[in-house]
């Protein structure tokens, strides 16, 4: 097995930019006033209503919230899948429209392409933003030695495990030198153990390149564990009902998760989340009739 | 050729197995499976083989013997006969001249059925409003047999080989439509939205995700309509025609050659089963992908 952490090696600086630093003046999410709603056998839901989020370049910011409560619509909104119905949705000033190359996705699983090898998902952005095929699949090493996989470069999909397969659609976001990364419960499937070396691997190429990521979750521990900022979202009408600072020191490791900090946060976030969903509930129930 | 490739195909997968061993933890595992798999596969070749020589048998005695009970094997020329009779067509040249020509038929029109079905199919599975004009088409002439064509196809073609062709490729023409159709509209949503993020064109998500997502369907189409192809092929040809292996078995009929009934009908059964055969092989290399994650 090769190990999730060695990133030492190479650091793919960018080619136009000469460097991966300046990717911390990019990534400015500016959520106003958004809802999303779907029509459904004739009536109109709000799988997000009224969120605004502001997200600044760099930042690393967790949705946390329970399933359904509309936190995978507002990421998928960022990412131009999902359109809002009300409110405005600025990408370093720029309407979002559609998706594009500046916001990165990392799905759950299987989004890989079964039918390409391990180099050729990887490689697939740069093509696609018209690189030619030696520079894509230079570039694709590069960036599979920094998740640790060079030695399954020629491999298919189906081969890698659950971790495995999720490093390369890291890689493959990061390859197209995104702006923002933006994350739909990546590490959901994977078992314990893999979960945790996979958020430690993450932050580690995250200190690396600087981007914004706006990441989905509905584990406390992880959106602890990784984030300086956990956005908190309630279900049905997805809203924001909280934002929590993270001040833990980086760089953070396994050991965080013991510590008296880490779970004297867990404990304001699990306090915060019980009332806020309390109060929103009850807000609902008579402010909103 | 074809035929032994198949029959060494078992063993062969085993080196596409490696790569998925190389990170297994247990050693001597996979040594013991390969070791049990050969023979295990020369076995199922035996038996296949030895149902056929029995069959064979059966068919001797029943036409020695003049078996007749319901069915009657009184005129059926036997083996041994029909062997004969095919040692006399292999040396004679107008045998062949019917061979390719059924080939040549075939050729032409399935390739035109690949082309516009997998074309249509696209269409179709990417695009509502050309699904909804074309659909009606294809279910309505899909259950028409080849052989009722024939009347209309002479009527509508400019020669008797044009609508001998047209049958044919009728026939082939629609499992791969369909075949390519439900391959395309099962294209997980996920990769493209993989795609469109990655900043794929349309163009690009057509030929990188739905058409590589489509294919498995889409030879699995392309082998169903091989099958087809040759039995259209047949009605077409012994409707109407000069040469072919259909013409050539109709006219042993009304000639009362009755071995070379079998000849022709074993040399369809034997030209049909090589082309699919083929036409499987040819699209293995494109489905790599596909068998190493059975494997892993």
């Amino acid at each position: 097995m090769t190990s999730a952490l060695d990133i030492s090696r190479t650091s793919p600086a960018h080619p136009q930019r000469g460097g991966t630093r300046k990717a911390r003046d990019r990534g400015h999410i500016q959520i106003r006033d958004v809802s999303v709603e779907f029509e459904r056998n004739g009536d109109w839901m709000a799988a997000v209503k009224r969120a605004n989020l502001e997200i600044k370049p760099g930042e690393f910011v967790c949705l946390l919230g329970p399933s359904g409560c509309g936190k995978s619509t507002l990421l998928n909104t960022v990412a131009g899948f999902v359109n809002a119905t009300r409110g405005e949705l600025l990408v370093d000033g720029q309407p979002v429209t559609a998706p594009g190359p500046d916001r990165g996705m990392v799905f759950q699983q299987h989004s890989l392409f079964p039918w390409k090898t391990v180099r050729d998902n990887v490689a697939f952005g740069p093509l696609m933003a018209g690189m030619g095929r030696t520079e894509a699949l230079s570039l694709a090493r590069t960036f599979l030695s920094l998740v640790g996989l060079s030695a399954h470069a020629s491999a298919y999909p189906a081969t890698l495990s659950g971790g495995m397969q999720q490093r390369v659609g890291i890689a493959r976001a990061l390859a197209n030198y995104p702006s923002v990364l933006l994350m739909d419960e990546p590490f959901g499937a994977l078992d314990a153990q893999t979960r945790i070396m996979m958020q430690e691997s993450l932050l580690e190429i995250w200190s690396e390149f600087g981007n914004t990521v706006l990441f989905v979750t509905h584990d406390i521990d992880e959106a602890v564990f990784l984030s300086d900022r956990i956005v908190i979202m309630s279900a049905s009408p997805g809203r924001i009902i909280a934002d929590i600072q993270v001040s833990l020191p980086r760089p953070r490791t396994q050991d965080l998760l013991t510590s008296p900090d880490f779970i004297e946060l867990k404990r304001e976030c699990l306090d915060l989340i019980r009332r806020e969903t309390l109060r929103a509930f009850e807000q609902q129930n008579s402010g909103g009739r | 050729m074809s035929l032994e490739k198949s029959e060494i195909g078992s063993p062969v997968i085993d080196p596409v197995d490696t790569p998925a061993t190389d990170t297994a933890v247990a050693g001597p595992a996979p040594v013991k499976r390969r070791a049990r798999r050969l023979p295990e596969a020369v076995n199922r070749y035996l038996v296949r083989a030895t149902a056929l020589i029995v069959a064979i048998l059966i068919w001797h005695w029943a036409s020695t013997s003049g078996f007749n009970l319901f069915i009657n094997f009184e005129n059926v020329p036997g083996p041994l006969v029909v062997w004969n009779a095919l040692m006399q067509e292999i040396v004679s040249k107008t045998f062949y001249v019917h061979i390719l020509y059924s080939l040549q038929r075939i050729g032409i029109a399935y390739l035109i059925a690949v082309v516009l079905g997998v074309a249509l199919g696209v269409l179709m599975g990417r695009w509502r409003l050309a699904e909804d004009i074309i659909a009606p088409y294809i279910e309505l002439l899909r259950p028409i047999p080849a052989v009722a064509w024939i009347p209309l196809a002479i009527l509508m073609m400019p020669s008797e080989e044009s609508s001998i062709i047209f049958i044919t490729f009728l026939g082939a023409l629609f499992p791969i439509v369909i075949n390519t159709v439900h391959g395309v509209e099962q294209t997980p949503k996920v990769l493209v939205r993989a795609a469109r993020s990655l900043g794929a064109s349309n163009a690009a998500i057509l030929r990188h995700v739905v058409l590589p997502g489509a294919l498995p369907s889409i030879v699995a189409g392309l082998a169903i309509g091989m099958g087809v192809a040759w039995f259209s092929l047949l009605a077409g040809e012994i409707i109407s025609g000069q040469y072919g292996i259909g013409y050539f078995t109709w006219s042993a009929y009304t000639l009362i050659e009755y071995p070379k009934i079998i000849i022709g009908m074993l040399m369809i059964g034997g030209l049909g089963t090589l082309c699919t055969l083929m036409i499987k092989m040819a699209c293995r290399p494109l489905l790599r992908w596909q068998a190493q994650g059975k494997n892993a």
